[in-house]
């Protein structure tokens, strides 16, 4: 029998004590390991997708909103931008690369995206089967587009109008499915891309009544927004006030307007980070309680063990043994908890955020929980092995029977 | 065997207590007779290192305890010595109600720092009839069973001496002689010098017939009530 061994006989001397405190302990790690996790995870999905993009130009609005519609998909656009406009973006010299965007219409709640092959280039999407569409009303999934809807190549698929599901659909005009990406993590997952002229085939059909209608929209021509990437970083302090000042357009820097998002989930993450440390705290205290008792309980047996030959490190380390015990099976519990979480957290969101949870790795901050239930337990084993340290042995000889 | 010589022992703020002198040989019986109070338990401590003398000289089991000289165990030393040289049974048989009895004999191998010898624990509950007890909760023993656990716990190192304090108070005549017959047969069988601190006239009786019909080698030492104020300096 060595320390190990009799330490955890010892915490488990008082079972439902011992479980009380393993318990309390972690709920206490498992939400900040949660909140780590989500947080890290959040914030990798959301620094992943803005990648390669400079600036987004699209019509007058909110520029979170841009951001939000054009990077992420998670919120509809402001409005649409002229074809002739685009092409002026085009040629500025300080654009290496436009990639458009035309939204509008969802299959099953996920966004059909009208815009070129580069968009596809730009994630670094692969396909799994089939290939790049070639002409128009030919579509590629996302990955998890294909499986929740349960398409393969081959099959057709009609688009419905809005960006949500539900919506009126666009009957005589059904897709076909050409390609399927491979699973990226990025925002492609979750999104069936198409060509830019499907978009407008499928519009100018639904409102046109003949051709003269057809001409004429035609010549309406727009997209929704433009990814855009720069010639050079300079172009970041010249293009977006020429963009909204010269034009009737407006440029959003995602980088920018990034940072101001996580500032503002920020603020939330630390109320709720707080909470943890709190919920952490108390627990200590907790486990400091049940050792002051066990040192209080037990000191004829400390005494017995210093009469037996154990110094006094040997029994102060006992006590020690019995913290980390505690610690290590409260943070084995609380990061199963944390990532069980976060396993059924995609199940609980709509299925365009919950893109931004899936991922299976850790991040380096979830360190902290494990050094965290190790200074829990050092801090709150502290006294109860001081007093452990001191306890009389000449106490158990004097004692009366 | 035990040698003591002006042994003077200072509790922490309290009276000084002087002990008489004593030389034991290695297997004999010692007779620490006193009533409570008196400063047996504190003599016990002495023996054992669990204290150490204001003055004088003692030596335990060939170990110069006072005055510390280059081979006195001291500090974590002590410890180990005394869980090697030194079988005690306190007034209060404690056993650990965390562990199984067996658990409770394994704890000296853990707290001498030796590696852990089951056939010793085996052997030592079987040599006291308790073998059958091994997997048992403390809680669950007789104040008899209680004895010899503690006993077989004592001298499971097989130490060179053993100290009882008060081994039969609250126990019942028989049960009494029967724990007095116990402590001697084993002292006998791992030739420890056996030091019996005790104000029970049921022992003494004992030990003196002992010494007369078994020839032990029975030493007496007694203690009385105001040994401190002997002892003031």
């Amino acid at each position: 029998m060595n320390s190990v061994v009799l330490s955890w006989r010892y915490a488990w001397a008082n079972p439902l004590s011992a479980a009380l405190n393993v318990v309390t302990l972690a709920l206490g790690l498992g939400a900040l390991a949660f909140i780590l996790l989500a947080e890290q995870r959040v914030t990798q999905a959301l620094e992943r997708d803005v990648a390669g993009i400079d600036v987004v130009v699209g019509a007058k609005g909110s520029p979170l909103q841009l951001i939000l519609a054009g990077v992420y998909h998670l919120d509809v656009p402001p409005g649409n931008i002229a074809l002739s406009d685009v092409e002026a973006l085009r040629q500025h010299p300080q654009v290496a690369q436009l990639i458009p965007l035309s939204l509008g219409d969802n299959v099953g709640g996920h966004r059909i995206v009208g815009t070129t092959p580069d968009y596809v280039a730009l994630y670094g999407g692969q396909l799994a089967s089939g290939h790049l569409w070639a002409q128009p009303m030919q579509a590629v999934l996302g990955a998890q587009v294909a499986d929740h809807l349960g398409l393969a190549v081959g099959d057709r698929f009609v688009g419905l109008h809005g960006l949500a599901a539900g919506g009126h659909g666009h009957g005589d005009m059904p897709y076909t499915v050409v390609g399927v990406l491979r699973p990226s993590g990025s925002v492609l997952d979750r999104l069936a891309l198409t060509a830019t002229e499907s978009v407008w085939a499928v519009h100018e059909a639904d409102m046109a009544q003949d051709d003269e209608d057809r001409a004429a929209l035609a010549a309406e021509r727009d997209i929704t927004l433009a990814l855009i990437r720069y010639t050079t970083p300079l172009a970041a302090v010249t293009f977006p006030r020429w963009v909204n000042t010269g034009t009737d357009m407006q440029a959003a820097a995602p980088a920018y307007e990034l940072s101001r998002l996580l500032r503002l989930l920020g603020a939330g993450t630390d109320v709720l980070r707080a909470l943890a440390v709190a919920l952490v705290a108390v627990a200590g205290l907790s486990v400091f309680l049940a050792l002051w008792q066990a040192v209080r309980e037990r000191r004829a047996d400390l005494a017995l063990l210093r009469l037996l030959g154990a110094g006094p490190r040997k029994v102060a380390g006992l006590l020690l043994a019995e913290a980390l015990w505690l610690a290590f099976l409260a943070c084995g519990l609380g990061l199963l908890l944390a990532q069980g979480l976060m396993t059924a957290l995609p199940l609980l969101m709509p299925p365009e955020a919950a893109g931004l949870v899936a991922s299976h790795r850790w991040p380096l901050q979830l360190w902290g929980v494990p050094a965290l239930a190790l200074g829990v337990a050092l801090l709150a084993a502290a006294l109860p092995a001081w007093g452990a340290y001191r306890v009389d042995v000449a106490h158990l000889l004097n004692a009366p029977a | 065997m035990i040698r003591a010589q002006g042994l003077v022992a200072a509790h922490p703020g309290g009276p000084f207590m002087a002990f008489p002198d004593v030389d034991l040989p290695q297997g004999g019986v010692l007779l620490l007779r006193g009533p409570s109070g008196s400063g047996k338990s504190t003599w016990l401590a002495l023996v054992a290192g669990l204290m150490s003398p204001a003055q004088g000289s003692l030596t335990v089991a060939d170990t110069v305890l006072a005055p510390v000289g280059s081979s006195s165990p001291v500090g974590a030393a002590r410890d180990v010595w005394r869980a090697r040289h030194v079988g005690l049974l306190p007034q209060k048989l404690h056993l650990s109600a965390a562990l199984t009895v067996a658990q409770n004999l394994a704890l000296v191998h853990w707290a001498a720092g030796v590696p852990a010898q089951p056939h010793q624990v085996d052997d030592a509950l079987a040599a006291l009839g308790v073998a059958d007890l091994a997997g048992s909760r403390p809680h669950k023993l007789s104040v008899g069973q209680v004895q010899r656990v503690a006993l077989a716990r004592a001298v499971l190192l097989r130490p060179p001496v053993l100290l009882a304090d008060e081994p039969t108070a609250s126990l019942d005549d028989g049960a009494a002689r029967a724990a007095l017959a116990l402590l001697l047969t084993t002292a006998r069988q791992s030739q420890a010098s056996l030091v019996l601190a005790t104000h029970d006239a049921r022992v003494v009786q004992a030990l003196q017939q002992a010494q007369l019909e078994e020839g032990i080698f029975l030493k007496e030492m007694c203690l009385q009530r105001n040994a401190e104020k002997r002892g003031q300096l």
